[in-house]
């Protein structure tokens, strides 16, 4: 490419990308901008992926604008089904799987791959995940006319696609090594409650075991646990968490730990290379949630127009979607020092995580008691 | 009065019940509510929610 101004080239075409690239475009609608995306660059809502099914919505459904619309709205060209495959930081240049190009300022919104667990059997590799809009219309095509579901993992999303799953009426069991659901962001007494009404729309639960194994019976799929039990289904899905896309970054030289390292400024350890989005770790915290998103894509978008911004988290509550009982969880910040009180009323648990001094430094509400999110956010922002 | 849905997360806003505990009061119509709020469940903004129209009462 021979054009004088080289553009800024995001990969990925996810909330991350595609967000940063709208903000960027209410500040700046000139200079040159690409996205480079192995998807089909189609813009779709990734929080409906485990809510999509008991409405009804098909992958397409959510696909709300193609690859060419965003291409239109944005003023950018969007490379779909392009692998990014090679940084070189010293030409500033980048290595497709459809030819090379320069670019200004490279930013890396890459995601983050569904971590699989070690399991051994001739059923492992039909082992499921769901992680974007493709993986989503290939697991409703396994669905059609199957009826029993395993989930692997009882976190936020083997939660969500739990009830997604039995509200569209299909047979759900939930496998988890953890003794609780949601074992990361709430304490035991909130958790029963969800357990309990998860239950009663049809889950069957089995927490505190480990899966080792996925066999093939016939047609069926048996979910082995290291205590000598197994449970038979039709799929298996896993929903055990994400791991960052680091190797892009990390095999050009650009520093890597959990996530890809970046400041406040979402700056790499390449002062023209940001990351954002799952696949980066901001001071030390990934946050693969949808809110902390946004506020970095505002916060980047200033700095890449010529405008410092520094990221500044407010409180942000990430919202369970489990109709069974609606919870809301806002996590204290890791390492933060401090003990959960618990407060049952009917219908819901009210839980705060309080330090020494009476201090909130988080939360988590459930049921009824999500009434009381925005009062509780004003209390984290005053402390 | 209208309800809207935000497309990325889901968040359903009615005009009728507005968000009296986010300053905005019952009754308070989509094109009314200020271009710098966002969705409270996702921090969408405003200006890229392309709400969806769900029921006209």
């Amino acid at each position: 490419m021979n054009t004088a101004v080289a553009p800024i080239v995001i990969i990925g075409s996810g909330l991350a990308g595609y967000t940063l690239a709208r903000e960027l475009r209410k500040l700046d609608r000139a200079t040159p901008l690409a996205v480079v995306t192995a998807d089909e660059g189609s813009f779709y809502s990734k929080p409906m992926l485990s809510n999509a099914l008991a409405s009804g919505k098909s992958a397409s459904d959510l696909a709300l604008k193609t690859a060419v619309a965003m291409a239109a709205e944005l003023n950018a060209t969007v490379h779909a089904g392009t692998e990014a495959q090679a940084i070189d930081l010293s030409e500033r240049r980048l290595r497709t799987s459809d030819g090379e190009l320069g670019w200004s300022k490279l930013v890396l919104a890459l995601g983050a791959d569904p971590i699989r667990l070690p399991l051994s059997g001739d059923g492992a590799a039909a082992v499921l995940s769901v992680n974007d809009l493709r993986d989503y219309a290939r697991f409703r095509t396994v669905l059609e006319g199957r009826k029993r579901v395993a989930i692997l993992g009882a976190g936020l999303i083997g939660c969500e696609f739990a009830n997604d799953l039995v509200l569209a009426g299909h047979a759900v069991e939930v496998a988890d090594i953890a003794a609780q659901a949601l074992g990361r962001l709430i304490p035991p007494e909130a958790a029963a409650g969800l357990r309990a009404a998860l239950a009663a729309a049809g889950v069957r639960w089995h927490l505190g075991k480990k899966a080792v194994a996925v066999d093939r019976s016939g047609n069926a799929l048996v979910l082995g646990f290291e205590d000598g039990t197994h449970i038979e289904a039709d799929i298996v899905l896993s929903a055990v968490g994400l791991a960052p896309r680091t190797a892009l970054a990390r095999t050009a030289g650009v520093e890597v730990r959990r996530g890809i390292v970046v400041d406040r400024f979402l700056r790499s350890s390449d002062p023209d290379v940001y990351a954002l989005g799952d696949c980066a770790e901001v001071e030390g915290q990934v946050l693969p949630f949808v809110m902390p998103i946004m506020h970095a894509a505002r916060a980047l978008a200033s700095t890449l127009s010529g405008s410092d911004k520094a990221l500044i988290y407010p409180p942000m509550p990430v919202v369970v979607k489990t109709p069974a009982l609606p919870t809301v969880v806002c996590p204290p910040a890791p390492g933060a020092a401090g003990a959960w009180q618990i407060e049952s009323e009917a219908g819901g648990t009210l839980a705060r995580y309080v330090d020494a001094a009476g201090r909130l430094l988080g939360f988590a509400l459930t049921g009824s008691a999500t009434a009381h999110k925005n009062r509780l956010v004003k209390e984290l922002q005053a402390a | 009065m209208k309800s809207w849905q935000c497309i990325v997360c889901g968040f359903i806003y009615d005009e009728a019940k507005g968000l009296p505990e986010d300053g905005i009061s019952a009754g308070t119509r989509w094109q009314d509510i200020p271009a710098d709020w966002a969705c409270p469940d996702c921090g969408v903004a405003k200006a890229d929610f392309e709400m969806i129209e769900l029921a006209a009462a």
